[in-house]
């Protein structure tokens, strides 16, 4: 598997998602500049955690209108996995690849803590590792993760099996105290319609190694390895 | 060379004394122009001359085997073996936090950062201890939101994880809260960059954000008391942008990895000024500065202006020549100003140029050789007497436990650390909550444990003790998680210097310092002192807060507190004669005014103690670890309950020690751990003359029992202990 890590002024978790597809796959991925013209032909394309552009204006809203953002959108549209964690995933809903919004935290502030997370579906390239139900420990660290759209967009997402997973209590429960950020429908992350881009809130490159709590993200990444390799 | 113009004599004197002022005239041999009189002003106040603490800081330990650059340079570097070094430096923002919270404490990380990242280390590692004032003050809830999230916003921003710290609340504390920051950084040993320039004619290059007004005279501030009016001082408070901060470290680093520069040198306190004539000034050289040329925010700001401020994340580089094309091309990558503004000299002098006119031309040499240095008068605290056991009521051990875990001093600090990205970089092995942090060195077995830590009711009750002990629990904790201790950052916050009495603190202090670190080949590299920590004549409790660094060969042999297994015994470690003067349990639990002694500390069982443990946990002896400290044994137990969600079944052995004095004195240099072979244990502590005895066993249950007796159930012990703080910052601002 051949994967490039796109990183803007701001990144900060490139080389997490670096370590944890190398851990996978035996091969480091490229990290892009974002000013970078040319994109290498991967076979995934990440975009990593952190704060592009300092989170000013919006979080997600100035690296979405980067230049290689054109590119990603272009090689999305071709059926290119493409995977946004935290910061990321801001950047696929700014740039319209995925619907909605990550807004401010409900609680206001930032949250750093492993979290619950209810694996939804297991057809997909990124999830077929894991078993619909399953539930997995993996941390999140975010002050804007709250995600919102409106109903009908919700509707359509959990219709169209496009949700890919959800906050929930160990014991799998969608419960409002295991929902960090205020989500709607306790959504952590979400699938494009052809199913090649995934937006997730957690960081399961961050579960990928057992002397550091949790390798619950690690079937993540052994999956792409699986289907892209 | 036109001599500038004399400034009116300001009536002020920008915080020097009169005969402060008499050595400028000396040394200019005229009266100083405003800048002129602006650079003396800052580059001799308390925070940047260290004129009050440096005869006493001369004294401690500050060298060692693996230490390869001790204080005096922007933080200690020490090696760690396999060609790294780690670098580190604890700072305090504490005066800035006090006016403006959130800025003030954000700015103090992003200070920290750039010492450390200044030296060629990549941080990966950020601490910090925070003192607040009463509970119940109007003011403490809102300085502790604005702090974490200061703290949280520009740590997280970064990139760099927030493993570890402390939290302390106390009336002392009420008109100076303390900030305290430390940072760790690793670089290769034999690429660490210092601040001495060299080769006259080389350019001086400014990097980083545009200079704008705010901070101006921050470091004077700093040196001074507050009064009533200490809030008109917050145009004196810097803001900050993690943003440029994090790409000032990728350019840097990005750079440093060339071969293109003589020194650099980060533009922290005083900001222009220290950084051109500390790094001249180490070279024996002169330096010329166009401010015209300076990157500012704003249009008219004035030499005096460009010269003092303290706009962050900005540094200073000499290059060498024809090296200016590498730094220009990588910083354009990074979108930062890079601009030469000058080159160094042979004058010896600082010569500083404004709109074709010369505002400033003054030996460097002077301001540091003939700094002021005082010999403050100082008065010992007077010797306090031991608190008999006997004397101390007794209460309910059950209720005493619940009140010391939901207590503002040991309640659960989670809410804090939630709010702070302590996996970033994925390397952190031991999370906040434990007796160290542990983070993994990249692409290497090894790890680092990281604390900080200070008691500063030891340290007002008996200062020589208080500075041992807090030496010694850091010491004690990095050995808890199995790391061998390899020195320390200090950070000595105190009140007013110019009072004998808090001077004698800070000469107790030192002096308990310097003994522990000496018994414990524990040196101090790098460190920073705040004092003028005091308002209206209130100071603070003393406070030397320590930053332990400690290295773990093998970071998977690290072990942590949670009770893990049932039916294991637990085993105390140390010897326990009942210590109840100052300890949490009189002031919490029996709620009387104590003006005893603090538990003594035996540097020799100190040692002797930690070594057998570090060792039995490297050697995969023990199943979970933690130091006594605050709480004494049993709240030592019950965090370990906690962390394991495990239950214990305690059998008290107290020989002649009454038992509210066994279960919560708060006697120094023990240890609780658990282990599956006791035997084995025993004996080994035995051989090792270190006193070691079980004391009950892990539970398969989720009851913490003492002799048979239910004292409180796991969850209810975990609604006290979380319970505190959220409900408490959940009230009105």
């Amino acid at each position: 598997m051949k994967s490039a890590v796109i990183v803007f002024p701001g990144s900060n978790r490139e080389n997490d998602v670096a370590d944890a597809i190398e851990r996978s796959s035996g091969k480091r991925p490229v990290l892009v500049w974002h000013r970078d013209s040319d994109l290498p032909n991967v076979d995934l394309i990440v975009l990593p955690g952190g704060f592009s552009y300092g989170d000013y204006l919006r979080t997600g809203a100035i690296a979405a209108r980067a230049p290689v953002m054109q590119e990603v959108i272009r090689r999305a549209d071709k059926g290119t996995a493409v995977l946004g964690i935290c910061n990321g995933f801001q950047i696929l809903c700014e740039s319209g690849l995925l619907p909605g919004i990550l807004l401010r935290n409900a609680s206001l502030k930032f949250v750093c803590r492993y979290v619950g997370l209810k694996v939804e579906t297991s057809q997909s390239l990124f999830t077929h590792r894991y078993q619909a139900g399953e539930v997995l420990s993996v941390p999140v660290a975010h002050g804007d993760g709250n995600y919102f759209a409106d109903p009908a967009t919700l509707d359509r997402l959990e219709g169209e099996g496009r949700v890919a997973f959800r906050y929930c209590s160990m014991d799998g429960d969608l419960t409002p105290e295991a929902n960090p950020n205020g989500s709607a429908r306790n959504i952590a992350g979400i699938f494009n319609p052809t199913k090649n881009v995934l937006g997730l809130m957690p960081h399961p490159e961050n579960a990928t190694d057992k002397l550091l709590g949790s390798t619950s993200g690690k079937a993540l990444f052994d999956g792409l390895v699986d289907s892209l390799a | 060379m036109v001599a500038p113009e004399p400034a009116a004599r300001p009536n002020d004197l920008m915080g020097l004394s009169e005969e402060e002022y008499g050595r400028v005239l000396a040394i200019l041999g005229r009266s100083p122009s405003l800048t002129e009189l602006g650079v003396f002003s800052v580059m001799w106040s308390e925070h940047c001359s260290y004129k009050s603490s440096k005869k006493w800081l001369k004294t401690l330990p500050t060298t060692g085997p693996r230490v390869i650059c001790g204080p005096g340079e922007n933080a200690g570097v020490v090696d760690i073996g396999g060609g790294q070094a780690v670098i580190f430096k604890i700072e305090s923002h504490n005066h800035p936090s006090f006016i403006e919270p959130y800025q003030g404490a954000a700015t103090g990380v992003g200070g920290i950062l750039r010492d450390v990242f200044t030296m060629g280390a990549r941080p990966i590692a950020n601490l910090n201890a925070l003192r607040f004032g009463d509970p119940s003050h109007p003011k403490t809830r809102h300085l502790v939101a604005g702090v974490v999230a200061g703290i949280g916003g520009y740590g997280n921003c970064v990139g760099v994880p927030t493993v570890g710290g402390e939290t302390n609340f106390h009336a002392s504390y009420n008109g100076n809260c303390l900030v305290n920051a430390m940072t760790v950084g690793l670089a290769p040993a034999d690429r660490i960059f210092y601040s001495k320039a060299a080769g006259p004619g080389n350019p001086v290059v400014y990097l980083g954000a545009k200079t704008g007004r705010d901070g101006i005279h921050g470091a004077t501030m700093a040196s001074a008391e507050f009064d009533q009016n200490s809030e008109e001082k917050r145009p004196t408070v810097q803001v900050g942008d993690p943003f440029t901060e994090k790409l000032l470290i990728e350019a840097c680093l990005e750079l440093m990895a060339t071969d293109a520069i003589v020194s650099i040198q980060d533009m922290g306190a005083a900001g222009l000024t220290s950084s051109s004539v500390e790094m001249a000034g180490k070279g024996g050289l002169g330096i010329e500065l166009d401010l015209d040329k300076v990157p500012m925010r704003e249009p008219g700001m004035t030499a005096y202006e460009i010269m003092l401020s303290e706009s962050q994340e900005r540094m200073l580089m000499v290059l060498k020549p024809d090296r200016e094309d590498v730094a220009r091309r990588i910083f354009d990558k990074y979108e930062l100003d890079c601009v030469t503004i000058g080159h160094l000299t042979t004058t010896g002098n600082l010569v500083v140029k404004r709109g074709g006119k010369i505002e400033a031309d003054m030996p460097i040499q002077p301001i540091s050789a003939q700094a002021p240095e005082y010999d403050r008068p100082w008065t010992a605290a007077p010797r306090k007497q031991p608190l008999a056991p006997a004397s101390v009521p007794t209460h309910d051990p059950a209720a005493a436990l619940k009140t010391l875990m939901a207590c503002p001093d040991l309640a659960s600090r989670r809410w804090i650390w939630d709010q702070y990205d302590y996996l970033v970089r994925g390397h952190t092995v031991q999370r906040p909550g434990g007796d160290a942090a542990v983070v993994r060195l990249p692409g290497s077995s090894k790890g680092l444990a990281l604390v900080v830590d200070c008691t500063p009711r030891y340290c007002a009750a008996d200062p020589e003790t208080g500075g041992a002990q807090a030496v010694a629990e850091t010491w004690r904790n990095l050995t808890a998680v199995g790391a061998t201790p390899l020195a320390i950052t200090d950070n000595m916050n105190f009140g007013n210097p110019e009072r004998p009495e808090i001077m004698g603190q800070f000469v107790g202090c030192i002096a308990g310092m310097r003994a522990a670190c000496t018994a414990l080949d524990y040196p101090v590299v790098s460190g920073n002192v705040s004092l003028y920590n005091e308002t209206q004549g209130q100071a603070i409790l003393p406070a030397p807060v320590i930053g332990g660094v400690g290295l773990l060969d093998d970071v998977s042999r690290t072990i942590d507190l949670a009770l893990k297994t049932p039916d294991e015994a637990i085993i105390l470690i140390g010897d326990t004669a009942g210590w109840l003067g100052q300890s949490l349990y009189v002031r919490e639990v029996c709620r009387r005014d104590d003006n005893s002694a603090p538990p003594p500390v035996d540097l020799a069982a100190e040692k002797r103690n930690g070594d057998f443990v570090r060792t039995a946990v490297v050697q995969g002896k023990v199943t979970a670890c933690h130091d006594l400290s605050d709480g004494g044994l049993l709240v030592a137990l019950a965090e370990m309950a906690l962390a394991g969600g495990r239950g214990f079944e305690l059998k008290p052995d107290a020989g002649r020690v009454p038992l509210h004095a066994w279960l919560f004195g708060e006697d120094q240099a023990r240890y609780v751990v658990t282990t599956a072979d006791s035997a084995a244990l025993l004996k080994a502590a035995s051989a090792a003359g270190v006193p070691a005895q079980v004391i009950g066993r892990t539970s398969a249950g989720r009851d913490l029992t003492l002799d048979g007796r239910l004292l409180i159930s796991l969850h209810d012990l975990r609604v006290a202990h979380e319970g505190w703080l959220p409900t408490y910052m959940a009230q009105e601002l």
